[in-house]
């Protein structure tokens, strides 16, 4: 493996990452406006409280790796997304000072009005996240320059508004089984029942994704036919998602919360597999495709950054580590009937 | 000026770094006074040290979030907007970004969230090294934006490179980009900015408690320690400044010429300009009051010696005078400010009488601005002295935007960011300006509650306070620090 196939990978340890952690308190985020009195919302937000800065910091690193591993690809990319990337910034921004500043004014109109806005901004957030992985399942209109050349409407299809709903439903469904762990009572019923509710929404549109990505994107499984080994991470897929429903079924929510992980994991995989080794797919001529190989920085800056990688990793994991266990168990803020 | 996409792109660029630039150096300056804070009371036992550094926290959370929410804007917008420049620079620059990423900003966020809502789940020790790390990883991450910005303003340590589709810089040298002609100057000088503006700030609070009376021996730890800050970091500041100057001379004349209004080289040696209005056009300085000899005295420590002027130099190659001009001395002029507000507060303090002496007080309150005008001006002279070019010689500005990106596009993301960001900082402050009335003394009162409470209610409280800072704060009991 050479450091351009490294950098591949490295990145997406780093999505999946993020996928995985800023996708349960994203998903708890959706879920926001399922819990109902001041008490009960003040639980959601204090189970992320003190991570989910923490979990958007996986993105913000992915963003200044891509930018360094792959420039060409970053620069094509985030101006080729100019309008939905700034949607998403205000929804990161809104998101931000939501959490914040929610609960610093005792008054209802204020309050809810940042409970809206938390909802809204975090699905919005992982709406895109979705259109852009749907997007780049299809490739764009890249031309020689290595520019995009069409316009906003290209980035609306019909498939990648489908993996932005899939996506949606997926971190839903996961930040219901996080929240399964943190919660109790009243609300944490309510969450079951919407564990159920986002599986079900979340398998119709799985089983609808994946028919329309076999059907309509051929080069989706090219790799997994050259290497067959691949179609192992299929197959652990399935038994990831089906895992779900039974570790619901039999109370075990930490079992179903490790299952929905890995269902972000292996999907990570299958779109990593799916475009590998292009970076961004040309829909106008393939060989305008912005590759690992024609998209990447110099040698020499790969190899410095995987020095800084191998340097700054097990602090990272060390601290993630630290973090999460002093926040372990329960939130216990209904404990004192506050 | 016409409106394209360029100069809305440069628009929107400053109008979301200098908001952004609200935040990190407060937070930075903040986690320093915060480490001496907790600091004093681990060594002390001093549970007033303990309500000061609760205080101080829940204030740098809404700072941090702030820093955090307009900071994502930033790296965004290299790629949204200035997909030529990335190409260009990411080679180089990428490395500077992805060492933030990894060093800074997941020690930040992580020992934050010990530092926010862990102070009754950690011991003391612990809550202070989180602390301690928070501060370092605010640092790191200045280093890496430092090191970042200063390669394009004296680049070093890389080749051009055609890559086909375009000609690039590549690394060749980390150390010598890293360790580039200006970066070390740089940084220390805005670190010290970081430094006036955590002083000014703690001043100015706990000069408006001493005033109303409220915390009052509080407020006057809080005084002294930001006092000793801010009185260092204003006295070293000039002296940093003074080699930075030399250090642009050296590497950036046309930026130095800009700064001074220095339209002609001189015969004999440049004067410098204590204020003025220089026009571009006419080539002079009007209403301009000038020290003969000073620029040349400062820049080659020779009262006669020529110093190069903007004639030396092709005009589309001019950085824009007039805002390069004014927004350095603006800066320049705080500095003194600093110094002489900090020197007289000190002297009043040595002689016992600062506490007494009102007007000073008063003056502290509303001075909290300048040092926030001070950085911001700093860098935009920093960055405007810079101009035409994005990358100091090699690329210029306007080259460097979005093809792919129309005005419109960028018109209304710029309007959008206006007002949101407009909205949000009206909110911050009413935020800050809560927290700032209910003061430090709600942090201080957790154990006479619990000896003393004599209803449920108290008990509740006092509980819930004891339990955890990841309560929120709803009937002013100070479980505000966080969501």
């Amino acid at each position: 493996m050479g450091l351009n196939e490294l950098w591949f990978a490295l990145l997406g340890v780093l999505l999946t990452g993020y996928a995985i952690l800023d996708g349960f308190d994203l998903g708890v985020g959706i879920l926001h406006l399922v819990a109902r009195e001041d008490k009960e919302r003040r639980v959601m937000l204090n189970s992320i409280g003190p991570l989910w800065d923490g979990n958007e910091v996986w993105l913000v690193t992915f963003g200044g790796a891509l930018f360094a591993a792959f420039p060409e690809c970053y620069a094509t990319t985030f101006s080729a997304f100019y309008t939905p990337f700034i949607i998403l910034l205000f929804a990161l921004i809104f998101r931000a000072v939501s959490l914040e500043f929610r609960s610093k004014i005792d008054s209802p109109t204020w309050r809810s009005l940042w409970d809206v806005a938390f909802w809204l901004s975090s699905a919005v957030a992982t709406l895109l996240f979705g259109v852009a992985v749907g997007n780049a399942m299809l490739g764009l209109p890249i031309g020689a320059d290595k520019e995009f050349q069409g316009t906003l409407l290209d980035l609306l299809r019909p498939y990648s508004l489908l993996v932005g709903l899939l996506t949606v439903s997926l971190f839903a469904m996961h930040g219901a089984n996080y929240l399964l762990l943190k919660t109790d009572g009243a609300l944490r019923d309510r969450i079951y029942m919407w564990a159920w509710h986002s599986f079900g929404v979340f398998l119709v549109l799985y089983v609808l994704t994946t028919i329309f990505t076999l059907v309509k994107i051929p080069h989706a499984t090219a790799n997994l036919n050259k290497y067959p080994v691949g179609w192992l991470i299929v197959v652990l897929n399935v038994l990831a998602i089906t895992n779900i429903p039974r570790a619901l079924f039999m109370h075990k929510p930490f079992y179903a919360f490790i299952s929905s992980a890995c269902t972000i994991a292996a999907l990570n995989f299958l779109f990593g597999a799916a475009l590998f080794p292009n970076l961004l797919v040309s829909s106008l001529n393939p060989e305008w495709n912005l590759t690992i190989y024609n998209a990447a920085s110099s040698p020499k800056t790969l190899g410095i950054m995987a020095i800084i990688a191998a340097l700054g990793m097990p602090f990272v994991l060390a601290y993630t580590s630290v973090v999460y266990w002093t926040f372990r168990g329960k939130v216990e803020i209904g404990k004192f009937g506050y | 000026m016409e409106l394209d996409a360029i100069t809305l792109s440069r628009l929107q660029f400053a109008l979301t770094v200098m908001f952004h630039y609200i935040f990190p150096p407060l937070s930075i300056g903040l986690g320093w006074i915060m480490v001496i804070m907790e600091g004093a009371y681990l060594k002390t036992g001093d549970k007033e040290y303990e309500a000061i550094a609760r205080f101080w926290t829940s204030i740098f959370a809404v700072v941090f979030a702030m820093g955090v929410a307009s900071g994502i804007v930033m790296e965004f917008q290299f790629g949204t907007n200035w997909a030529t420049y990335s190409r260009f620079v990411g080679d180089v620059f990428g490395s500077a970004l992805a060492a933030e990423g990894i060093f800074a900003f997941f020690l930040e966020s992580g020992f934050l969230a010990i530092l926010v809502f862990g102070w009754d789940r950690v011991g003391p020790k612990m809550h202070f090294f989180s602390t301690v790390m928070v501060a370092l990883g605010a640092l790191f991450s200045s280093i890496w934006i430092v090191v970042a910005n200063s390669w394009q303003q004296t680049p070093a340590g890389f080749h051009l490179v055609d890559t086909g589709s375009g000609v690039r810089a590549e690394i060749t040298d980390f150390w010598a980009v890293v360790f580039n002609p200006s970066s070390v100057h740089r940084l220390v000088h805005v670190w010290i900015g970081c430094g006036i503006l955590g002083a000014f700030f703690v001043l100015s609070i706990s000069s408006y408690y001493l005033l109303k009376q409220r915390h009052v021996t509080m407020a006057k730890k809080m005084f002294q320690v930001a006092l000793s800050v801010g009185l260092v970091m204003s006295l070293i500041a000039p002296i940093s400044g003074h080699f930075q100057a030399r250090n642009v001379a050296a590497t950036q004349p046309a930026k130095l010429a800009a700064f001074e209004g220095h339209f002609h080289t001189s015969e004999g040696g440049a004067p410098l300009y204590l204020w003025g209005w220089p026009s571009e056009k006419e080539r002079k300085v009007y209403f301009g009051l000038a020290i003969p000899g000073l620029l040349s005295f400062l820049v080659h420590e020779s009262f006669v010696k020529p110093v190069p002027g903007l004639d030396q130099f092709p005009e589309e190659d001019w950085p824009p005078v007039w805002l390069s001009f004014q927004t350095y001395h603006v800066m320049l002029a705080l500095g003194v400010y600093f110094i002489g507000i900090t020197g007289l507060s000190a002297f009043l303090w040595w002689r016992g009488k600062l506490f007494d002496t009102r007007w000073l007080l008063w003056v502290l309150v509303f001075s909290v601005p300048a040092p926030f005008i001070a950085n911001e001006f700093g860098w935009a002279a920093a960055e405007l002295g810079r101009q035409p070019w994005i990358v100091y010689n090699l690329l210029r500005t306007a080259d460097a935007a979005s093809p792919a990106v129309s005005a419109q596009q960028v018109l209304g993301s710029i309007i959008v960011f206006g007002i949101i960001y407009a909205v949000l900082f009206a909110l911050w402050l009413y935020i800050l300006d809560k927290k700032i009335k209910r003061g430090p003394e709600v942090f201080l009162a957790k154990d006479s509650t619990e000896a003393q409470s004599s209803s449920l209610l108290d008990v509740a409280s006092a509980l819930t306070r004891h339990e955890g800072a990841s309560l929120t704060a709803t009937n002013g009991n100070g479980n505000d620090n966080n969501n």
